[in-house]
């Protein structure tokens, strides 16, 4: 990335860990402003206001969870099922906080609840690959400065796309539905270069959440159980990081 | 209405979020939950990646698992993120043409 060099005064330091933050964050913002504009234009067709589906970015910070509502409130469903559906979809989040805040324990607390309010499947996985910057000083301003770059361009985004209305041609705009995917591909790659055993716990995470959703079960579920067991493997698979503590 | 929706949709996706936050600062982990804890966002990488994948244009999964294809090989390579992102975006636009 950038050349490591070493800074004498503290602000300074802090400096570089937002600037630092912001690279790491800038590929995430190019991934997310198609999807957000995409968001946009659609949760404005289906007749929600500006404000409203800004807002929602705004509170929400949940792309497949916001995309699923609008279909929702587009087919008419009731409020009620609409926000167990976000639940079930969203409570990924919860195995994935578990796994953020462990790595940040030389972070403060009050720290690390705004931080753990921002993360998304990209902000989760974009800091578990910069893991090391939680033991550096100010570390937190790293993560706090990448989590907000990916949520201005979402929430920007948004609101972007529902001011444009329909003006992004379709066909572009389905094109781009492939964004997130390619970016947690370009994401893992490098992680199985390094270490092959760990293409063992991808690919063991897309059987079960393949078998689960095969067996009829929500995406939401299918991507926790997926996830929480596949992640199990990693117990005989990682190694300790011994050097850490 | 519609707020009222926001507004629980922010409820249901936030607690699962800072719970953990709350719940770690108090108990240490065993190693192999360490060890589980790691494993997470690979996996959690694969679970997002498929099949979801395959939905990009529901009609037609091959085109997903082709540009899914055309992002491993520029990843492979060792080409920056921004580009495997934009060359499977453009593999999917050649491909509905």
């Amino acid at each position: 990335m950038e050349p490591q060099v070493i800074r004498t005064t503290a602000s300074s330091t802090r400096v570089h860990m937002i600037k630092k933050g912001m690279i790491a964050g800038f590929p995430i913002m190019l991934g997310y402003l198609p999807i957000a504009l995409t968001y946009g234009v659609l949760a404005s067709r289906t007749g929600m206001t500006n404000l409203e589906l800004t807002l929602m970015s705004v509170l929400v910070f949940a792309g497949a969870a916001q995309f699923l509502a609008v279909g929702m409130v587009a087919a008419g469903t009731g409020i009620i099922e609409i926000i167990i559906a976000t639940f079930v979809l969203n409570f990924r989040h919860f195995v994935m906080s578990l796994s953020f805040v462990n790595r940040l324990k030389g972070v403060a607390l009050k720290a690390k609840l705004p931080l753990s309010l921002g993360l998304t499947d990209e902000t989760f996985t974009m800091s578990a690959l910069y893991k090391d910057e939680a033991k550096e000083k100010y570390g937190g301003l790293f993560y706090a400065s990448l989590i907000l770059t990916a949520y201005l361009s979402w929430v920007g985004g948004s609101y972007l796309g529902g001011v444009l209305g329909d003006v992004m041609p379709a066909r572009l705009s389905d094109s781009m539905g492939v964004a997130l995917y390619a970016m947690f591909i370009g994401l893992l790659i490098p992680s199985v270069k390094k270490d092959f055993k760990i293409a063992g716990i991808a690919l063991l995470a897309m059987l079960i959440n393949f078998i689960c959703q095969t067996w009829g079960m929500s995406q939401g579920w299918a991507i926790v159980i997926g996830t929480v067991l596949a992640g199990f493997s990693g117990i005989w698979i990682l190694e300790d990081e011994e050097v850490t503590e | 209405m519609i707020i009222w929706m926001v507004i629980g949709m922010a409820v249901v996706t936030a607690v699962p979020r800072f719970l953990p936050a709350l719940i770690v600062g108090f108990v240490t982990f065993p190693k192999w939950v360490d060890r589980w804890l790691n494993a997470i966002p690979y996996a959690a990488l694969g679970a997002l990646i498929f099949p979801g994948i395959m939905s990009v244009k529901p009609d037609a999964p091959q085109v997903g698992i082709i540009a899914g294809l055309v992002g491993i090989l520029l990843a492979w390579l060792n080409v920056h993120i921004i580009f495997v992102v934009l060359g499977a975006i453009t593999s999917v636009f050649l491909m509905t043409l």
